[in-house]
C-alpha cells in the first residue's frame, strides 16, 4: 500500500511532463496511472475476505506514536476503489474539459497529489497518519478549488473551504490525540480491540465530539455544510471528483471506520441521525432553490451525506449495509451528473436550466448518460440506486424507538431529490429545444461523453445484478459493524413496506417537480426571512474577528517609544514588584536600615546629594541644566566607588562622566535649549511609575542583602590572581583574563556602537546649530591643549601598562587618550585633529578587535589550551603574557570608540554645510538591480566604515 | 578538534570573518564572497560541533583554562548545538540572498561586518554557560541589529529602531537586575553551578520574583506578551535579508534563554511561575494572531507571525514536561528557517511586485511559480499543516498539552493554528492568486539575481520539506536536548565535573 501511494505521488509530481509529452491525448494517458492502481487494489482485492485484512507498517516517527501503518480490509479496499476508478474516469474527462488550458500540468499534479492524499485517509492504520492524508486533502481541495484564481469568488470560496474544513482538522486532530491516549494506541486496528474500554472511558465523550466535529465540516453536515456549494467555484472535474465522489466521503469514511470504536452509544445515535436529519432536509430544500446545475447537484450531494451520516448513526447491520451500498450508488450517480453538466456548460456556455432544454437531439450519448444516473438519483429500478434507497428506507423503518419520524425526513428529502433530478436530467434534455443565445450545439468530445456514459452503465449493471457486489460489500459491511453480517443483494425483495414508501417518494418527487417554478419563487422569498443562516454566521463571526483583531492591534501598537516604555515599566513594576508582595521574600525593618545608614554618616550624605540631583535632573526645563545635574549625578557615583574604595571603577566613571558632558554639550548644539513641558497627567503617571520600579528594585535589593554572601567566587579570584594571572590588581586581571571572555564581547560592543554613531551621523541631516558658527577658542586652550595632549597621552600610556599592577588598565588608558583628543579637538577644531591623528579612528575599532582576539588564540595555537588561556615569558623579572596583549586591544577600541563618536559628532554640528540626504531605499522598495548611486555628495572624506 | 577548539569556533569564525569583511570595505565584490565563505564555515563548524555532542555527549570547554565555575564556561548540549548548526544553516542562506539583496550603500557602510557580528552574538549566547557572560552576548547582539536597523537612515527605520533599542534596552537592565540579586543570593554566576546553589533562593522566597525578572528580560527579547510591541514596529523597515536574520534568530536567542535559565534555575517550578508563563504563551498565540490578521504590509505582517510562534514555544516550557519541552524545542528548529525564508520571501515579493501592501500586490502564482511553491511549504509549517515540520511541532506540543491536562491551553493553541490558516490563505489568495495589478509583475531583475535570490528561498523550502517528510532525526534530537533540559545532571556533569 506504502508503494500505491509512492506511485501515486510520482504520478503526481510526473504529471506535468507528461502533460506536455502527451499534447492531445494528455488526458488518456494520465488515467493509466489511477486505472493501473485500480488494477491493483482489485487484484488485491481477491485476497480480503470478510474476516481478512492485509497490514504493513513501517517506522515513521515512532518517538510520537506516528508509524506508517496501513491496512486495507473491506471498507478500505471499496473506498481505494472508488477513489482511483472514478480518479482515472475523471482524468481522462479532464484532459477534454481543460484541453489547452495554460495550467493543465499544474492540475494534473495537484488532481494526482489529491487522489494520493485521499488513499492515504482510507488506507492509514494510524490515527495521526490519516490526519495528515485528512489535512493533505484540504491543502489540495484548496489549490484545486481556486484553480481559476483570477476570479474573485473562486479565491473566496477556496479560502472558506480551507477554513470550514482546515478548523474541523484542528477539532479532529484534538479527537485523535483524546482519543489515543483513552485507548492506549493510534493504530485503529488495536483501538478497535479495545472499544469497549474506550467507550466507558472519561475522555469518551471529548473524543467523540471532536472527531465527529472533523468529520461534519469535511463531509459538509448542517449547520457546516455552506461552504460545500460555494465550492463549486472549481472546475467541474473537480467538484466531481472530490466535492461529490470522494472528499466529501472522507468524513462518512471516517464515522464508518470508527464506528467500532465510538460507535453504537446512545450519544453516538442521536447525535449522528440528528445531523444527518437536519442535513437532508437543508439539502433537499437547498436543491430546488438554485437553477445553476452545480449548485443543484452540490446541495443535492448534502441530502446524500446526511442520509449516509443517519445511516451509520443508527449503527445495525442492516444499516450499515444501506450505508455502504448507498455511498456506492451516489457515488456513481452523482460524478456522472457532474460530469454532464460539465460537458453541457462546455458545450452551451450556461449552466442554468432555465436557458436549457431539448438537448437530448445535439448531445444524444450525454444524453443517455445522464438519463442513467437521474434515474438512479431518483431511486428508480432496475437502477442501482433503487437498491440503495430500498435498503436505506429498510435500515431506517428498523430502528423501534423513533417511530416514523426517521422515514418521514427520508421520504420527504428523498422526494425533493426526484424532483431534483428532474432538474438536472428532464429540464436540460427533454422538453423544447432550448440554448441561451440559440445557437447550435454539439455533443461533447469523446473524452467527455465516454465517462459519464461508462458509469452510467456500471450503475445499471449493478442494479440488475446486484450480486457482483455482493464480496465487496460484505467485506466492508464487516469492517464497519466489526464482525461479520449476513447480507444479501437484491433488486426485488418483494412487496413491502419500503416499497411502499419508494411508490410514494416517486409520486410526491414527480408533483414537486411539475410544480417547481412556484416552489423556487416561495424559497427564494423565504431566503429572505432566513437571513441568519450558518453561512451569515461565518461571514459575522469572520467580520467581528476582524474588528477585534483590529481593535486589539491598535490597542496595543499605536504608541510612541513613550508609551511603550511606559507600559514596559508598568509591566515591571507589576509583575515583579506584585510577585515579590505576593510571593513574599521581603521584610521591610525600618530600625535595621535606619542602624545601617547611622553607621555610614558619608555615604549617606553622598547618596542623599546623588538623589537630589537626579530630581533636580527631572524636574528642570533647561536642558543644559539637567545635563549637569545628570554629571552631578555620575560623579557622585564615582566618589561613591572612592569610599567603597574601587579605585578603577571611580577612575572609569569619573573619565566616562566628563566624555558623556563633552558629548551631551556637541549634541545640545543641535537640540532645543528648553524640553518641552509634558500635560500634568503624563507627568503625574511617569511619577507613579518611577516610584513603583524604584520602590521594586529598592525591595528586591534589601531582600539580597538579607542573605549571607558566598564569597567562594571573589576568594578565588584574590588568591589566584597573582600566582595564576601574575597580576596584582585583581579586577585588572578578571578584566583580561579570569573573564576575558566578557570584556571581550563588551569591545565588540563598543566597536559596533561607534559603527552605528558613525553611520546615523554620516547619514543624519546636518544640524544646524543653534549657537551660531563656533566661537574661535581661545589662545590659553590652545596653547594648554598642546601641553596637556602629551601629558595626557603619556598617562595614558602609562595607565595601560601598569593596569595589570595598579589601578588602571586598557579601558582607564582608552578614556584618558581619548580625553586628550578630544581636548585638542576643543582647542583647534575638527581638520587639526583629523590631520594630527593621520588616520581615521575607525581603524582603532578593527585592529584593537584582532589583537585583542589574537591574543586569545596565540594558547591555541601553541599549547593546544583553551581560547584566551594567558600565555607568558620571563623578560628578566618582567612577566610579559598575552593578557597584556588583550589589553593593548581594548585600550585601542576605547580610544577608537570615543574618537568616533566625537568626530562624527563634531562634524555634524560644527562642519561645513551639507546637502539634505536621502534615506537610503531599500532594494525591495526600488524594485531594481542594484544601481550605485553617490549617497554624499561632496562630503570632507569618502563614506564608508 | 578537540572541544575546546570547535566550542570557540562558532564565536571566532564570525568574528574574524567580520573583521576581515572591515578591512576589505573597499571591494564589495570581496566583502561578499568573504560573507558567503564565512557563514559556510560556520555551518561546517556548527555541524562538526553537533556531530561531536551526538558522539561524546555533553561538550564544555573553561575560557582561559580557568576551572569552572570561576572561569567562564562554554557549553555546548543537544539544545545549545543543535541551534549554532541551525544558525550556521540559515547564515549562509542569508548570505547567499545578500548576495544580490543588498544595496551597494548599506555594503558599503559595513553590512557584512554588523552581520557577522551579530551572528558573534547569537551563536556566544547559545554557547555560554555563564549568567553575566550570556549578558554580554545580548548586548553584542543587540547593538549590532540595533545598528543594523538604522544602517539605511530611514524615517521610518530611524523610529523603528529607537523603539526597538528603547524597549530592549529595558529587557537588558530587567536581565542584569536578575544576574545581579542571582549572584547576591549564591555567590556564583556559572549556570552550571547555580543549578545547585538555588536553594538559598527557595528557601529565601524570593524564587518567583527572581523568576518574573528573567522572565521580563528574556520575554521581550522574544517577544512574548505582553512587551512584544517593538517587535512589529522595527522588523518590517530594515531589508530582507536583515529582517530574515532578525526574525528567523533574534526571538529565538530570548527564548532560548528562557529555556536554559528556567530549566537549570527553577527546575521545579512553582504553581506560581507555571501559570503565569502559560497565561503569557497563550496570549501571545493570540493576540500575534490578531495583529497579523489585520495587517495590510506583508512584512509587519509576517513579524506578527513571529511573535505567534513564539507562545508556541512558552507554551512547552509552560507545560514543564520532557514531551512539552521537546515540542518547544522542536518548534524552535524549524521555526528559525521557517521565520528566515518567509521574510526572504517577503523582500522578494515587495521586489517583484513592487509594494509591499497586501492589497497591491498579485500574479505571483502565474508569474513565478516557483515563488509559490516555495511559499507553500514556510508558509503553512507556520499554520502547522502536514507535512510540513510545523505541524510536527504543534503536534507534539498539543500532545504535551493534552497530557498535562491543561485543556485550555490546547484549545488556545488550536484557535491560533486556525487563525494562522486564515492569514496564510488570504496572504496566497491576495499576493499569489489575484492577478497582478497592471497584467504583469514589475521588477526588471535579470535572470541571475532572480536565480541568486530565490536559491535560498528555494533551497530552504526543500530542507523543510524533507524535515516535514521526516521528522525522526530532528525529533530525536529535540527528545534528547529536552531530556538533558528536565534531567540537567548530565550537564552538571560536564562542566563542573561533578
Amino acid at each position: 500500500m506504502l508503494l500505491a501511494l509512492l506511485f501515486s505521488i510520482g504520478w503526481a509530481l510526473a504529471a506535468p511532463l507528461l502533460v506536455r509529452a502527451a499534447g492531445r491525448a494528455a488526458g488518456w494517458v494520465l488515467a493509466l496511472g489511477p486505472a493501473a492502481l485500480f488494477a491493483g487494489f482489485l487484484a488485491a482485492g481477491g485476497t480480503v475476505g470478510p474476516e481478512a485484512s492485509i497490514r504493513e507498517t513501517a517506522a515513521w516517527v515512532p518517538t510520537l506514536g506516528v508509524e506508517a501503518s496501513f491496512v486495507l480490509d473491506g471498507l478500505s479496499l471499496l473506498f481505494a476503489l472508488l477513489v482511483t476508478g472514478l480518479g482515472a474516469v475523471i482524468a481522462v474527462y479532464a484532459g477534454s474539459y481543460l484541453h489547452g488550458h495554460r495550467d493543465l500540468g499544474r492540475f494534473y499534479l495537484l488532481f494526482f497529489a489529491f487522489l494520493s492524499a485521499m488513499l492515504g485517509v482510507v488506507l492509514a492504520d494510524n490515527l495521526i497518519l490519516l490526519f495528515i492524508f485528512w489535512e493533505g486533502t484540504s491543502l489540495c481541495s484548496y489549490l484545486l478549488v481556486g484553480f481559476k484564481h483570477e476570479s474573485t469568488p473562486a479565491r473566496t470560496s477556496a479560502l472558506q473551504a480551507l477554513l470550514v474544513t482546515g478548523a474541523g482538522g484542528l477539532a479532529l486532530l484534538a479527537g485523535f490525540l483524546l482519543l489515543g491516549i483513552a485507548g492506549g494506541s493510534f493504530e485503529l486496528s488495536v483501538l478497535m480491540e479495545r472499544g469497549a474500554a474506550i467507550r466507558s472511558h472519561d475522555l469518551y465523550l471529548p473524543a467523540f465530539l471532536l472527531i465527529a466535529l472533523g468529520a461534519f465540516t469535511k463531509s459538509a453536515q448542517v449547520p457546516f455544510h455552506f461552504w460545500l456549494p460555494n465550492a463549486m467555484a472549481a472546475p467541474t472535474p473537480v467538484s466531481a471528483y472530490l466535492h461529490s465522489a470522494t472528499m466529501v466521503k472522507a468524513g462518512i469514511y471516517l464515522l464508518a471506520r470508527t464506528d467500532p470504536i465510538l460507535g453504537g452509544t446512545g450519544l453516538w445515535t442521536w447525535t449522528l441521525a440528528a445531523a444527518g436529519a437536519a442535513t437532508m432536509l437543508v439539502g433537499a430544500v437547498g436543491a430546488l432553490r438554485h437553477t445553476d446545475l452545480k449548485k443543484v447537484l452540490a446541495y443535492s450531494t448534502i441530502t446524500a451525506l446526511g442520509t449516509l451520516v443517519v445511516l451509520l448513526g443508527l449503527s445495525y447491520g442492516a444499516s450499515i449495509k444501506a450505508a455502504i451500498v448507498f455511498l456506492l450508488v451516489h457515488a456513481l450517480y452523482k460524478s456522472a451528473l457532474f460530469l454532464v453538466a460539465g460537458s453541457i456548460d462546455h458545450e452551451t456556455g450556461t449552466r442554468n436550466v432555465l436557458h436549457l432544454g431539448g438537448l437530448r437531439r445535439a448531445m444524444p450519448l450525454t444524453a443517455a448518460a445522464a438519463v442513467l444516473a437521474g434515474l438512479s438519483m431518483a431511486g428508480l429500478p432496475p437502477l442501482f440506486g433503487f437498491v440503495g434507497k430500498e435498503l436505506a428506507y429498510k435500515a431506517k423503518l428498523g430502528v423501534e424507538n423513533l417511530g416514523w419520524l426517521l422515514p418521514t425526513i427520508a421520504v420527504t428529502a428523498n422526494a425533493l431529490t426526484v424532483a431534483a433530478a428532474g432538474i438536472l436530467v428532464a429540464r436540460p434534455f427533454f422538453g423544447r429545444r432550448r440554448t441561451p443565445d440559440g445557437s447550435q450545439v454539439h455533443e461533447a468530445p469523446l473524452g467527455m461523453w465516454v465517462g459519464p456514459v461508462v458509469i452510467g452503465l456500471v450503475g445499471l449493471a449493478f442494479g440488475l445484478v446486484p450480486g457482483l457486489l455482493y464480496a465487496p460489500v460484505s467485506a466492508a459491511v464487516d469492517a464497519v459493524a466489526g464482525e461479520p453480517v449476513d447480507i444479501n443483494l437484491a433488486l426485488w425483495y418483494g412487496v413491502n413496506t419500503a416499497l411502499y414508501l419508494s411508490l410514494a417518494t416517486v409520486a410526491l418527487g414527480v408533483a414537486a417537480f411539475a410544480g417547481w417554478t412556484p416552489i423556487r419563487y416561495a424559497l427564494l422569498r423565504l431566503r429572505r426571512l432566513s437571513r441568519a443562516g450558518p453561512e451569515r454566521a461565518y461571514e459575522a463571526g469572520l467580520d467581528g474577528l476582524f474588528r477585534l483583531a483590529a481593535w486589539q492591534t491598535r490597542f496595543f501598537e499605536g504608541g510612541s517609544v513613550r508609551s511603550y516604555l511606559a507600559a514596559t515599566f508598568g509591566v515591571i513594576a507589576l509583575a515583579v514588584g506584585g510577585t515579590l508582595l505576593l510571593r513574599g521574600g521581603v521584610s521591610l525593618q525600618p530600625a535595621v536600615l535606619l542602624d545601617g545608614l547611622q553607621a555610614l554618616p558619608y555615604e549617606t550624605g553622598l547618596v542623599a546629594i546623588v538623589g537630589a540631583a537626579a530630581l533636580v535632573a527631572a524636574r528642570l526645563r533647561s536642558m543644559l541644566l539637567s545635563i549637569t545635574s545628570l554629571g552631578v549625578v555620575g560623579l557622585g557615583l564615582a566618589l561613591l566607588f572612592v569610599m567603597m574604595s574601587a579605585p578603577d571603577l571611580a577612575m572609569t566613571q569619573f573619565l566616562v562622566e566628563v566624555l558623556i558632558v563633552v558629548i551631551a554639550l556637541g549634541v545640545m548644539q543641535a537640540l532645543p535649549l528648553a524640553r518641552e513641558v509634558e500635560p500634568r497627567g503624563r507627568r503625574g503617571r511617569d511619577a507613579v511609575l518611577a516610584v513603583a520600579v524604584g520602590a521594586t528594585v529598592s525591595m528586591l535589593l534589601l531582600a539580597v542583602l538579607r542573605l549571607p554572601f558566598d564569597a567562594t567566587v571573589p576568594q578565588y579570584f584574590l588568591e589566584e590572581s597573582v600566582p595564576g594571572g601574575f597580576g596584582r590588581n585583581v579586577v585588572n586581571v578578571i578584566l583580561v583574563d579570569f573573564r576575558a571572555l566578557d570584556t571581550l564581547g563588551e569591545i565588540a560592543v563598543l566597536a559596533v556602537a561607534a559603527v552605528g554613531a558613525f553611520v546615523v551621523l554620516k547619514l543624519g541631516r546636518p544640524a544646524r546649530s543653534r549657537l551660531g558658527p563656533p566661537p574661535v577658542p581661545s589662545v590659553v586652550l590652545r596653547a594648554g591643549a598642546r601641553l596637556l595632549l602629551a601629558l595626557l597621552v603619556v598617562t595614558s600610556l602609562f595607565m595601560l601598562w601598569r593596569g595589570h599592577n595598579e589601578p588602571g588598565g586598557g579601558f582607564i588608558g582608552g578614556l584618558f587618550a581619548a580625553s586628550a583628543v578630544v581636548l585638542y579637538l576643543m582647542a583647534f577644531r575638527q581638520a587639526r585633529t583629523e590631520r594630527l591623528l593621520r588616520v581615521p579612528p575607525r581603524s582603532a575599532l578593527g585592529v584593537g578587535l584582532a589583537v585583542a582576539v589574537g591574543s586569545g588564540l596565540v594558547g591555541v595555537a601553541l599549547a593546544g589550551a583553551p581560547f584566551l588561556t594567558g600565555q607568558w615569558v620571563a623578560v628578566g623579572t618582567l612577566k610579559l603574557g598575552t593578557p597584556l596583549l588583550f589589553d593593548v586591544g581594548v585600550f585601542l577600541v576605547v580610544v577608537g570608540f570615543t574618537l568616533t563618536i566625537v568626530l562624527s559628532l563634531e562634524r555634524v554640528v560644527a562642519g561645513p554645510p551639507q546637502p539634505p540626504q536621502q534615506p537610503l531605499a531599500s532594494p525591495e522598495a526600488a524594485a531594481a538591480d542594484r544601481q550605485p548611486a553617490r549617497l554624499n555628495g561632496g562630503t570632507t572624506e569618502p563614506a564608508e566604515v | 578538534m578537540s572541544a575546546a577548539v570547535l566550542l570557540i569556533l562558532p564565536i571566532i569564525v564570525p568574528a574574524v570573518t567580520g573583521m576581515l569583511t572591515l578591512l576589505a570595505r573597499s571591494f564589495p565584490s570581496a566583502q561578499r564572497v568573504l560573507s558567503l565563505l564565512g557563514t559556510t564555515a560556520l555551518f561546517a563548524t556548527g555541524g562538526l560541533l553537533l556531530v561531536q555532542v551526538q558522539a561524546g555527549g555533553i561538550q564544555a570547554t573553561q575560557m582561559g583554562d580557568w576551572p569552572a565555575p570561576f572561569g567562564i564556561t562554554l557549553v555546548a548540549d543537544y539544545l545549545s548545538a543543535g541551534l549554532v548548526a541551525v544558525t550556521g544553516f540559515v547564515a549562509a542562506a542569508v548570505a547567499v540572498y545578500a548576495l544580490r539583496g543588498i544595496d551597494a550603500e548599506r555594503e558599503k557602510f559595513g553590512f557584512h561586518t554588523l552581520f557577522h557580528l551579530l551572528l558573534m552574538g547569537i551563536n556566544g549566547a547559545f554557547l555560554t554557560g555563564d549568567l553575566f557572560n550570556m549578558y554580554v552576548w545580548f548586548e553584542v547582539l543587540l547593538i549590532a541589529s540595533f545598528v543594523l536597523l538604522v544602517l539605511g537612515n530611514g524615517r521610518e527605520q530611524l523610529d523603528g529602531a529607537v523603539k526597538y533599542v528603547g524597549i530592549n534596552l529595558v529587557a537588558s537592565v530587567s536581565f542584569l537586575a536578575a544576574i545581579g540579586l542571582v549572584y547576591g543570593m549564591t555567590g556564583t554566576l556559572n549556570l552550571a553551578d547555580l543549578a545547585g546553589s538555588m536553594q538559598n533562593v527557595r528557601q529565601s522566597g524570593m524564587e518567583a520574583t527572581v523568576a518574573m525578572l528573567f522572565l521580563i528580560g528574556f520575554g521581550i527579547k522574544a517577544g512574548l506578551f505582553p512587551l512584544y510591541f517593538w517587535l512589529p514596529a522595527s522588523y518590517h523597515t530594515p531589508p530582507a535579508p536583515i529582517a530574515a536574520v532578525f526574525a528567523g534568530l533574534l526571538t529565538k536567542v530570548g527564548i532560548y534563554s528562557l529555556l536554559r535559565v528556567f530549566t537549570l534555575l527553577f527546575p521545579e517550578p512553582t504553581g506560581y511561575t507555571q501559570t503565569v508563563l502559560l497565561v503569557v504563551a497563550g496570549a501571545t498565540m493570540l493576540l500575534g494572531a490578531f495583529g497579523a490578521l489585520v495587517q495590510r504590509n506583508v512584512l509587519r505582517l509576517l513579524a506578527f507571525l513571529v511573535i505567534s510562534a513564539m507562545g508556541y514555544v512558552a507554551m512547552g516550557l509552560g507545560f514543564f514536561t520532557t514531551l512539552g519541552l521537546a515540542g518547544a524545542v522542536f518548534y524552535i528548529f524549524q521555526d528559525i528557517p521557517v521565520k528566515t525564508s518567509l521574510f526572504l520571501m517577503g523582500g522578494l515579493m515587495e521586489r517583484e511586485t513592487g509594494t509591499n501592501q497586501l492589497g497591491d500586490m498579485g500574479g505571483i502564482y502565474t508569474h513565478r511559480p516557483l515563488l509559490a511553491a516555495a511559499f507553500i511549504v514556510p508558509a503553512f509549517s507556520l499554520a502547522g499543516f502536514p507535512p510540513f515540520p510545523g505541524f510536527w511541532g504543534k503536534l507534539t506540543l498539543v500532545q504535551a498539552g493534552l497530557a498535562a491536562e491543561q485543556w485550555t491551553l490546547v484549545a488556545v493553541a488550536l484557535i491560533a493554528g486556525a487563525l494562522t490558516l486564515l492569514i496564510v490563505g488570504q496572504v496566497w489568495a491576495r499576493a499569489f492568486w489575484r492577478p497582478a495589478r497592471n497584467d504583469g509583475l514589475v521588477s526588471n531583475m535579470s535572470a541571475g539575481t532572480r536565480t541568486i535570490l530565490q536559491g535560498p528561498v528555494v533551497g530552504l523550502a526543500l530542507v523543510l520539506l524533507a524535515v516535514g517528510l521526516y521528522a525522526q532525526p530532528l525529533f530525536d534530537l529535540a527528545q534528547t536536548a529536552a531530556v538533558h533540559l528536565t534531567d540537567t545532571g548530565p550537564y552538571v556533569q560536564a562542566v563542573l565535573g561533578r
